[in-house]
């Protein structure tokens, strides 16, 4: 089953230095990354920021320009075809056949793969997914939920140790989305290395480690529960009347670089905790019907943080990750 | 075990999509519906020896002559004559706006002046603004003409027949024998319906397949690109063998369009084409994204195919850099194997120069796409 030295049984994939140039866009750049076994790996980004072309190259759909890597212990450059016996890799938007039945796309998707009894295996996915029933309704007929969970059942039937994620749940209801993640949930545990990228938060705090990339670079990368101190904001939580004045009025101060509303909070954010703590003091004596309550920030605040920043202020959010 | 081709995989790509040719109705009624319209267009609707064109008299003679010639030149069945005319202004008017093809003046006095050995004319007027609907019309005229002085000059009449001709018709041709045009068209047609649908239906089906995104997802496996070329492109050689057999089933039973020659001829040969117009389909298809714009390729593929393969247009009768251009199309040449075949009854060895002029198309081709075709997503 293993690949590799043992070293690198701990680390699904690991690569150094990935660059790739369509035209003049260096789309990805000098990208890092390493995703140890068995982990929810989430990869998180704004659209364009290079996260599809990161993953192509992790499974040897494109020839990066630069740097190196191994997935699975294989290189990503001479080794494609070996490592994508043993990646299951599912793209952005729905595509297997949909002018096939449900049955035909699972059969076609174990025959690429070689499966030796087809059949059964195709047969199994079905009761799993609970379609047993339903196995010659046309695969283009499902809604987008199920679309997605056959997309993720196709590609698990000849067993992947890795799975590679592309926005999987991008256009699905939220309950269709949290069935999938506990898909994805079961699946790692039974072993299965997960590569997910997203921008969708609730997605994000259900990943073990982040790794946050714009325009082509990697802004911050960790374990989930480091990566509120190393985005480093100081965040006050606010309750109160007429929260939505409240709220225009701090978005005006330029000291406040974040205010996002949880339900009945307002989550006021800044990379300078002085700044922050100096119009936190002057609202509460201009106004002192609200609740403050200062707090460590936590992932919701720095996923707003880094989605907000590098779609609009790119250089700015390079420097303040950085530092 | 990991390098090699892989029949199981080849094969489950073929049947997938057998599966998906069945369910695309549109496709499927293109593959059996395009020959079958273009056979009936071309060999019926299109017609370049027209019949029946409206033809209007201005009858200025009522004599038993003059009335012979217009029943011959009604028999002939190439003018119709729908009515009379009073005049040359009404005759004039009706030409210009398209109610008569043609108007034909009997002189007065007619077979007075032929009885006194005059020769008087016929004016036979032309609306010549498409000269395809009334070439063969006027070129039929003398020979009926030449009919009608046999069958009418006799008895009394009999000594002015002889030289010189005792009447004659203004808008005079040499005369030739009728041709079904039908029979010159069907052949070529073959080649012409074959470039359309295998060219247009290659280049989509693989395009779709890059279009719907499933492209990426098939790459993603362990599926070799032999694997899915072949798979791909194989079901379609199938439709270039049913289009054919619709094509001779057509031939023979609408249009009697004979075949002379050798069968196994005709077999080597339309193998050839097939593989060949496949070829640029798939080139076609490593050179846009859409299926629209794969549409939009391909029929500018079927311009000069129509225009320029001789299929339209007599190719001798084309300029030198026409020709030239001629030259490159596959159809152009498959079109003479096709008539050589059905017509002139040739064998192997009458178009094996045919042959390797299409094989030299199709090598520069398949080059040209093997080094478009690219394994990964770069």
């Amino acid at each position: 089953m293993t690949a590799g030295t043992s070293a690198r049984d701990e680390i699904a994939i690991s690569v150094r230095g990935l660059t790739k140039v369509f035209g003049k866009k260096r789309v990805v750049d000098d990208f890092d990354m390493d995703v140890p076994r068995g982990a929810i790996y989430g990869f998180l980004g704004p659209n364009g920021s290079g996260k599809t072309t990161t993953i192509r190259m992790m499974c040897g759909l494109l020839t990066p320009d630069g740097g190196e890597g191994q997935t699975l212990g294989y290189d990503i450059r001479t080794q494609a075809r070996e490592i994508k016996e043993h990646v299951g890799y599912m793209t952005q938007k729905f595509s297997l056949y949909g002018d096939l039945t449900i049955r035909e796309n699972l059969d076609f998707m174990a025959r690429m793969y070689r499966m030796k009894q087809p059949r059964k295996v195709v047969d199994a996915s079905l009761v799993h997914l609970g379609l047993e029933g339903r196995g010659d309704q046309l695969a283009g007929t499902l809604s987008g939920g199920w679309k997605q969970r056959l997309a993720l059942a196709a590609c698990m039937q000849h067993k992947p140790r890795l799975l590679l994620l592309d926005e999987p749940t991008a256009g699905v209801d939220p309950k269709a989305r949290r069935d999938f993640w506990d898909e994805i949930r079961r699946l790692s545990k039974q072993g299965v290395t997960v590569l997910v990228s997203t921008h969708y938060m609730d997605e994000a705090i259900q990943c073990d480690y982040l790794s946050y990339i714009a325009y082509g670079k990697k802004l911050i990368e960790g374990p989930s529960s480091e990566i509120p101190a190393k985005v480093g904001l100081t965040t006050w939580r606010v309750s109160g009347p007429e929260l939505t004045q409240l709220e225009d009025e701090l978005l005006a101060d330029p000291r406040v670089e974040q205010v996002a509303r949880f339900g009945a909070l307002l989550h006021v954010s800044s990379t300078d905790a002085e700044a922050l703590d100096a119009v936190i003091a002057e609202q509460k004596t201009k106004n002192g019907t609200h609740k403050w309550q200062k707090k460590d920030a936590e992932l919701e605040e720095a996923f707003i943080y880094l989605m907000a920043t590098a779609s609009d202020n790119f250089a700015g959010a390079a420097k303040e990750a950085a530092g | 075990m990991r390098l090699g081709f892989s029949l199981a995989r080849f094969w489950a790509v073929l049947a997938k999509e057998f599966v998906q040719m069945r369910r695309d109705r549109l496709t499927f009624g293109m593959m059996v519906g395009i020959p079958i319209m273009q056979l009936v267009l071309f060999g019926y609707a299109i017609n370049t020896d027209p019949h029946n064109l409206p033809t209007l008299l201005e009858m200025n003679d009522q004599s038993p002559v003059a009335r012979a010639v217009l029943a011959n030149m009604e028999t002939s069945d190439y003018f119709d004559f729908q009515g009379l005319v009073t005049g040359p202004a009404e005759g004039d008017k009706a030409l210009r706006d398209g109610t008569a093809n043609f108007v034909v003046v009997i002189p007065a006095d007619f077979e007075r002046d032929i009885v006194r050995g005059l020769s008087p004319e016929i004016l036979v007027s032309a609306d010549a603004s498409d000269p395809i609907a009334v070439g063969t019309a006027m070129g039929a005229l003398s020979g009926i003409v030449d009919l009608a002085i046999q069958q009418t000059l006799e008895g009394p009449l009999q000594s002015v027949a002889g030289s010189p001709p005792p009447f004659s018709v203004v808008a005079h041709r040499q005369f030739n024998p009728e041709q079904a045009s039908s029979v010159n068209t069907v052949p070529g047609l073959l080649a012409v319906i074959l470039a359309m649908t295998m060219v247009l239906i290659t280049a989509v089906a693989i395009v779709r397949e890059a279009e719907r995104g499933t492209m990426e997802t098939l790459i993603a496996t362990p599926v070799r690109p032999l694997e899915v070329m072949l798979g791909k492109i194989l079901p379609y050689v199938f439709v270039g063998y049913i289009q054919t057999g619709v094509f001779l089933v057509a031939a023979e039973i609408l249009f009697n369009v004979p075949f002379l020659g050798s069968g196994w001829a005709f077999f080597v040969g339309f193998n050839v084409y097939i593989v060949v117009n496949l070829a640029l389909g798939f080139l076609i298809s490593t050179m846009v994204r859409t299926q629209m714009q794969a549409m939009q390729a391909s029929f500018m593929t079927i311009l000069p195919t129509i225009l320029l393969s001789g299929f339209m247009f007599p190719f001798a009768g084309m300029p030198g850099w026409a020709q030239t251009l001629g030259s490159a199309i596959p159809a152009t040449h498959y079109l003479r194997i096709v008539r050589k075949v059905m017509l002139k009854g040739a064998d192997m060895a009458d178009i094996v120069g045919d042959l390797r002029a299409i094989a030299i198309i199709g090598a520069v081709i398949v080059l040209i796409s093997l080094l478009r075709y690219r394994q990964t997503l770069d």
